[in-house]
């Protein structure tokens, strides 16, 4: 007894010798708060770099900034389009700096700030390379390689009508997409369940699943009563094709011992499927619904691009159409925020279903 | 509580992969009083897990009859609850859940709710509800299981050698575990095990079975006091008698395909 409380004691008295030390010196590294504020100025200092390079650096092209009135919020705004990217740049920086000071208080997310505080120096300094290269001294072909500002002029000439095609997208996306997920997780789990089901359905999957959906379009476009609809159909078939694979594939090989031991415990049929073979096949369907969105978007562009009345592979089309590069190069940098957006979604959404396996596969 | 489970005349056959008939089980008989705790010991491959399988209800005989209070066992139950040999728990619920899972298997989820925090703690994993089985130790896997077995309160506990992947600090705590868990709970225990040492300190009988074919080749009684100690000399003669009866076994001639 008294052995265990002078052990007690003594283990205190050392919590209470590290501890003020601990905290006032912080090793270097990225709980130390000099290192960053460091990281922090080095996140901003190349988007502050492009500013004053856009403000310094001499025009020497005949390029014409174009002014346009923005009415929004019940405001009137009258800009150039080199001051909107200006603009662009200080909403990086006080977004970024908006990040570091979220970022603060949490020990993971300010080591996620620090590491990307060095490859957001480069984007401010590629904007800055870009607007010298493609604005200032327009040493890229032309029309096909425009400056940053002329991109941002794509927004600001065209503004409503490019929310118009982006949201066209996300509807046809959204419909397609989950429809897919839907109907290849309900075979996936038939054929994955039922061997009858597999001996019948699994070879069409099998044959038909490696011809590309956009091949269906011209029956699609005139099967179909629109061409929505035609589009939301080669989008489905995209995705229920990998996800129905990969599916059946997780139900098949969940271990008969997980089974048994189901069985033991008084599960019934139905719980056999709902509480041991799908969460089993949770991490194959997910790996299925990750590499069917990758294949929904291509499948959603070409069939918008070949025969939609909207959407931002039709806006593409057309501005080509007129050789407004700078247009198309403004709806492949939309594409880009929106679909790491929704795979970031799906990301995340992932990652709660399989909190189980946290640390259990190497990342 | 506990009910009286009989192998009479058991026979399994299987056959491997070049289609060799191996006699798994032959001419098995064995009757189980209730509450008893019987310990079947044997080298590798003298069908244990298979009489284990057949008492639970996995598997079926080709010949002769296993009963369960006079009826006879079609299919499993959670009346027999089970402990694989290793890796039973659902990677992907988290301990408390494996534990409920029976609960709500048998759809009595609701009203036996609090039961689930009470047989935590019968294991002694308070502290744990939360973490998912490749987060704890070997040892803590295997109490989980037995906790997800009890919870479904059977008649009896068949276990697969719960400790054979343990070290020795780890299976005498767990061993001590379970005499309590036995005597808490009073029901049939039923134990795989490949350890004589283990076989005498648990049981109240052991089953000695032989290989090629498999059968049972002896019963001993283990009458000794509770609690048991591991150096006394009883224990010791026990263990020494046992051993000269597997030395007798090993020098009967075999046949030719043994290794
Ligand atoms: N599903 C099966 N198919 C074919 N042969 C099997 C099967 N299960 C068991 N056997 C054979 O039956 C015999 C007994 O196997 P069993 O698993 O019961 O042995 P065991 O005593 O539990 O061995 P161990 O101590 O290694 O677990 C072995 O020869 C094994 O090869
Ligand atoms: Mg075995």
């Amino acid at each position: 007894m008294n052995g265990q409380i002078a052990l007690k004691g003594s283990l205190r008295n050392s919590a209470e010798k590290e501890k003020p030390t601990a905290e006032k010196k912080a090793k270097w590294g990225y709980r130390h708060n000099g290192y960053y504020a460091l990281k922090a100025l080095l996140t901003i200092s190349g988007f502050v770099a492009a500013i004053i390079i856009n403000i310094v650096f001499p025009q020497k092209a005949a390029v014409e900034f174009k002014t346009y009135v923005i009415n929004a919020l019940g405001l009137s705004v009258t800009l150039n389009i080199n001051d909107a990217y200006i603009f662009v740049l200080v909403a990086l920086i006080l977004i970024f700096t908006g990040a570091g000071i979220v970022s603060l208080k949490d020990k993971e997310k300010r080591k996620k700030f620090c590491k990307a505080a060095a490859f957001r120096f480069a984007l401010g300094i590629a904007l800055a390379v870009w607007d010298i290269g493609g604005t200032k001294l327009q040493v890229f072909a032309q029309p096909f390689f425009p400056g940053p500002a002329q991109v941002i002029e794509a927004y600001l000439a065209d503004g409503e009508y490019v929310v118009q095609n982006t949201l066209y997208s996300l509807r046809l996306y959204a419909a397609g997409f989950s429809s897919g997920v839907l109907l290849g997780v309900g075979t996936g789990i038939l054929i994955g369940w039922f061997p009858k089901v597999y001996y019948w359905v699994f070879p069409i999957l099998k044959i038909t699943g490696v011809v590309p959906a956009v091949a269906w379009m011209p029956f699609a476009l005139t099967l179909l009563p629109n061409s929505f609809t035609a589009a939301v159909f080669l989008i489905v078939i995209c995705a229920w094709f990998q996800i129905a694979f990969l599916t059946a594939q997780g139900i098949q090989s969940t271990p008969k011992q997980n089974y048994e031991a189901a069985r033991i415990l008084g599960s019934s049929q139905l719980g056999l499927i709902f509480n041991v073979a799908i969460p089993h096949a949770m991490p194959d369907i997910f790996t299925g619904i990750s590499s069917a969105n990758a294949m929904a978007f291509t499948t959603l562009v070409m069939s918008e691009m070949l025969g939609q009345p909207g959407g931002l592979g039709y806006y593409i089309n057309q501005s080509k159409v007129w050789s407004a590069y700078y247009k198309v190069l403004a709806a492949i940098v939309i594409m880009a925020v929106l679909f790491s957006l929704i795979n970031y979604l799906i990301g995340r959404i992932r990652k709660r279903a399989l909190r189980w396996q946290e640390g259990v596969l190497k990342k | 509580m506990s009910s009286t489970i009989s192998v009479n005349n058991v026979n399994r056959i299987y056959s491997d992969a070049e289609g060799n008939k191996v006699n798994a089980l032959y001419n098995v008989d064995l009757d189980i009083r209730p509450g008893e705790f019987i310990s079947i010991i044997g080298p590798s491959g003298c069908g244990k897990t298979t009489l284990l399988r057949l008492i639970a209800g996995l598997d079926k005989p080709q010949s002769g009859e296993l009963t369960i209070d006079g009826s006879r066992i079609n299919d499993v139950s959670p009346e027999r609850g089970y402990v694989f040999q290793q890796g039973g728990l659902f990677p992907w619920l988290n301990v408390e859940n494996n534990i409920a899972y029976g609960l709500k298997a048998r759809k009595v989820y609701k009203k036996n709710k609090d039961k689930i925090s009470r047989y935590i703690s019968m294991v002694g994993l308070d502290g744990f509800e939360k973490s998912y089985p490749h987060q704890i130790s070997g040892g803590m896997a295997q109490r989980v299981a037995i906790a997800r077995a009890l919870i479904n309160e059977p008649k009896a506990l068949l276990l697969d050698e719960p400790m054979g992947a343990l070290d020795s600090f780890t299976r005498a705590d767990l061993q001590d575990k379970i005499l309590e868990l036995w005597k808490e709970n009073g029901i049939t225990m039923i134990l795989v095990t490949h350890d004589i040492d283990e076989a005498i300190y648990l049981s109240d009988r052991i089953v000695i079975m032989t290989p090629r074919p498999g059968k049972i080749s002896k019963i001993i009684d283990v009458d000794l006091p509770r609690p048991r100690h591991r150096g006394g000399s009883e224990f010791l003669s026990m263990r020494k008698s046992i051993l000269e009866h597997f030395e007798l076994a090993q020098a009967q001639p075999q046949p030719e395909y043994m290794i």
